[in-house]
């Protein structure tokens, strides 16, 4: 398996959706590729990082105000 | 959240029942919806618009004209997946009318080599986020995730910080499956790419 085979696998292998001969294959590929660990690594790495900070909080008097102004349209509708 | 059982074999969630009561002219059970999802419509917008004011523009609107087209609302899909469509689609005008003469389509073709392969290739430390304070960090995520096409970056956002699946933001954006998995992949690898340039190990410890 070349690394461009790898990647192209590696979503798929990140949300464990493979089967197990594919997963036994690219477990033997990263076995003789550091490169792809780390690019394995880092980009499990990247998602949780993105999954586990909030970017754009909403605040709650923004919120507050946001909610007040669309339920006073739908009453309008 | 959990769906509720009814009398037959049938499960229906519980938005389901709140659309129905709306659908009548119930507007506290919309009420109920917006709560539930004014800050994940909020995200994504701002997400997409890169900009706070559009993004407020965006919930306003979006939850103005799912209810008044609640009528159209199926049932077959997920209220929130309904909600997210017209709110992706609410967030892309906002962006081309601030990008005027530049295209921005979810389904544009990005030609761009960038992120099909890897190409930095220095290790992380196990805990790389640490090496910086909480507004840096966000700062930092927030700058590399802007960088990204919006195409790129919308795919994202949906599987991976607002946690669809891959059929659903399929259907969100009015995408194919392989379309959505091939933007995902390169969005997680250009993110990675950026990243590493702040994460890389010893990144601090070499500047000092």
């Amino acid at each position: 398996m070349t690394c461009t085979e790898f990647i192209a696998q590696l979503d798929d292998l990140l949300e464990d959706r493979v089967s197990v001969k594919l997963r036994a294959d690219l477990e033997e590929h990263l076995r003789g590729c550091e490169h792809c660990v780390i690019t394995m690594n880092t980009t499990r790495k990247t998602i949780e990082i993105y999954r586990s900070h909030e970017l754009y909080e909403l605040p709650d008097s923004l919120r507050e105000r946001l909610q007040k102004a669309i339920l006073a349209k739908c009453k309008k509708c | 959240m959990p769906n509720i059982q009814t009398q037959g074999t049938e499960e229906v969630h519980p938005d389901v029942l709140l659309v129905n009561q709306a659908r009548q002219g119930d507007v506290q059970a919309f009420e109920k919806l917006v709560k539930q999802y004014d800050r994940q419509v909020f995200r994504i917008a701002q997400h997409i618009t890169q900009n706070r004011e559009d993004a407020e523009d965006v919930v306003q609107d979006a939850f103005l004209k799912a209810y008044e087209k609640l009528d159209q609302f199926q049932g077959n899909s997920k209220f929130y997946t309904w909600l997210v469509r017209i709110a992706v689609n609410e967030s892309l005008m906002r962006l081309r009318k601030r990008r005027t003469g530049k295209m921005v389509s979810i389904d544009e073709d990005v030609e761009t080599d960038e992120g099909s392969m890897p190409r930095d290739l220095a290790d992380w430390g196990p805990d790389p986020e640490m090496q910086y304070g909480q507004s840096e960090l966000a700062e930092i995520l927030r700058k590399t995730i802007q960088g990204l096409p919006p195409g790129f970056r919308t795919v994202f956002v949906l599987r991976d910080v607002e946690g669809l699946s891959t059929e659903e933001t399929a259907e969100t954006l009015g995408l194919s499956v392989p379309a959505v998995k091939s933007r995902l992949l390169r969005a997680r690898l250009q993110l990675r790419e950026r990243l590493s340039r702040y994460f890389r190990k010893n990144k601090r410890d070499g500047a000092k």
